[in-house]
């Protein structure tokens, strides 16, 4: 039996799908989510090989939930309009349900998941349409982090910097600091370059959130933010940076 | 394109205009036979007097142009300003010039020449003004006329984009899909829910004035479909107090506030949420106020009036040049909207 979870908002729309998937006998459905938060919860406890999951979720969407498993599972996404989503789905082929679907257009999307599950291919696609789609402008910018089972949204407005930690970067804001699975690289790209600068290899700086900069000698320059921070910044950082401050 | 005023040009062209009226009467009275100085001093006098009135009636006529029907009163007062001028320039001069006796002879022979020559002056001065502000207004009256019908387009526009809604129909159609399968009784009733109200936005002219009752009524129907979309998460709270429901407003006003807060309500929060929908009226004013919870924590309204209610706001200042007429104000998890609609 393949396990299977529905993460959609919408009540009927997971019934369609529980209709289509009872002709498949070799699929179960181990759980049924509302959201965002259940649905990483359930992958968690139940590690389905497939979810079918709605973009346009309460609180986090669809992509931002995938971001928080560390290994996702075959994806089939179901949505009903999202132009940033679609042209992500075409340009990495990743298989996408437009509501209201038929019963030949679901069974075509299960036979093609079955065809390329066991592919690695797969799994970098996933990974890359979620780097992809986490490049698309939004209203509200803002980063979704888990620690522990708890899982927090954070407005970029709220962040006061990025400290690169191994594999991971660790964001600092005033209410402490959370660390997420993602390259320094990645948020250099997604945040607005305005606001975010990289002054180091290891860190991005909140630019409103800076005071002051100090130089100890003619070649080293710090950087001291609102909470007395003190961040150093690298040869090609402090021009950058003075750029940015139109100095 | 209208040839453009601009008040450098205008002052420039004035100063030679009447330098050249100046020089012209200089050289006319010398040569009758009048004395330089006295020439100078009549033409200088007469003309300045002349420039100096212009610019007054300039003035007026910025705060007062006169209807077309009126324009005869405006000859009788040039008229009248004409025999004023004429006859002090007359007084004047005579009191400045008392040594030139010929001067002084010629100047109460002159007196009827001087009257039609001011006259003249005053009234092909007043005619231009007249021009210069009617063009002036012409402009500005096309340039307006373009503005709003641009504005119109826009909103025709957005509201088209509202109305569609391709986000609201395709999740309907999908509730309608699954419905069919297992409750068809259900499918029918979304299927009928859905068609009266894409009719209802169909029909509706964007200009007209609708009744509260019908707005409301509107409204339901788009409720009632958001609430089989999402079951139980869904509760709405309507109050309307009967003295409102005959009350206008502009047509499909209210369901983008609506949209907005079943938006901010549904996917701000991950609990069952309710919408409340209330309406009185103060003096002559019919006032909704629509409420949603919202989680303050993760978004937070922008700028004052916050999530996308900027297509409303401009809507009913282009209805009733007025900026108050929607307030939104946040209280702890709860947005509420305000929509005042004044009742001629």
């Amino acid at each position: 039996m393949i396990k299977t979870i529905i993460i959609d908002d919408e009540p009927l729309a997971r019934t369609i799908i529980k209709d289509y998937l009872s002709k498949h006998e070799d699929f179960t459905i181990v759980q049924e989510c509302n959201d965002g938060f259940e649905g990483v919860k359930a992958i968690q406890q139940h590690q389905p090989e497939l979810i079918f999951l709605d973009i346009q979720m309460p609180k986090i969407n669809g992509f931002e939930m995938l971001e928080l498993i560390e290994q996702p599972p075959g994806v089939i996404f179901t949505t009903a309009f999202d132009e940033y989503a679609i042209k992500a789905f075409d340009t990495l082929a990743i298989d996408y349900l437009l509501k209201p679907f038929s019963k030949d257009r679901f069974d075509k999307a299960l036979q093609k998941w079955k065809d390329q599950r066991h592919s690695i291919e797969q799994i970098s696609k996933t990974e890359s349409l979620i780097d992809s789609n986490s490049k698309q402008p939004e209203e509200n910018l803002r980063v979704v982090v888990k620690t522990g089972t708890k899982i927090r949204i954070i407005p970029v407005n709220d962040i006061i910097y990025f400290e690169a930690d191994d594999d991971y970067v660790k964001i600092h804001t005033p209410e402490g600091s959370y660390l997420k699975k993602k390259t320094m690289q990645h948020f250099e790209n997604v945040l607005h370059p305005s606001q975010f600068v990289r002054v180091h290899r290891s860190y991005i700086v909140s630019v409103p959130q800076i005071t002051k900069i100090e130089s100890n000698d003619k070649e080293n320059h710090v950087v001291v933010l609102k909470n007395n921070t003190r961040i150093p910044l690298s040869k090609t950082g402090y021009p950058k940076l003075k750029s940015i401050l139109g100095l | 394109m209208a040839q453009r005023f601009t008040y450098r040009k205008l002052v420039k062209s004035y100063i030679l205009w009447w330098l050249f009226w100046i020089a012209a009467q200089i050289y006319v009275l010398h040569n009758l036979g009048l004395a330089l100085n006295s020439s100078i001093a009549d033409s200088l006098v007469s003309n300045i007097f002349l420039a100096l009135i212009g610019l007054v009636l300039y003035n007026v006529m910025r705060f007062y142009q006169p209807e077309k029907e009126n324009t005869f009163y405006l000859h009788i007062w040039v008229i009248l300003i004409t025999a004023f001028c004429s006859i002090s320039v007359n007084w004047l001069l005579s009191k400045v010039c008392v040594a030139d006796t010929y001067y002084t002879k010629f100047i109460e022979q002159a007196f009827p020449f001087r009257f039609a020559y001011n006259f003249l002056m005053l009234a092909f001065i007043s005619l231009m003004i007249w021009m210069i502000f009617y063009f002036k207004n012409e402009q500005e009256n096309a340039q307006r006329k373009s503005d709003t019908e641009k504005l119109a387009r826009e909103a025709e526009l957005t509201s088209l984009r509202q109305q569609l809604q391709p986000h609201f129909l395709f999740n309907s159609l999908n509730s309608i899909s699954a419905l069919a399968g297992s409750q068809p009784e259900e499918a029918r009733k979304m299927i009928q829910l859905l068609s009266d109200f894409l009719r209802g936005t169909l029909r509706k002219d964007d200009q007209q004035n609708i009744s509260l009752k019908e707005e409301i009524e509107h409204l339901r129907l788009y409720l009632e479909i958001e609430k089989v979309r999402f079951g139980h998460r869904l509760n709405t709270n309507i109050e309307i107090d009967e003295k409102c429901l005959e009350m206008k407003l502009p047509s499909l006003l209210l369901q983008p506030v609506v949209e907005n807060a079943i938006k901010f309500g549904l996917y701000d929060t991950t609990e069952a949420i309710t919408i409340s929908i209330r309406t009185t009226s103060i003096a002559n004013e019919l006032i909704i106020k629509v409420e949603n919870p919202y989680d303050a924590e993760t978004s937070r309204p922008v700028n004052g009036t916050g999530f996308g209610l900027s297509s409303v706001e401009r809507r009913l200042f282009l209805l009733f040049s007025r900026n108050d007429l929607l307030q939104t104000e946040a209280n702890k998890n709860i947005f509420i909207t305000t929509i005042k609609i004044p009742q001629s």
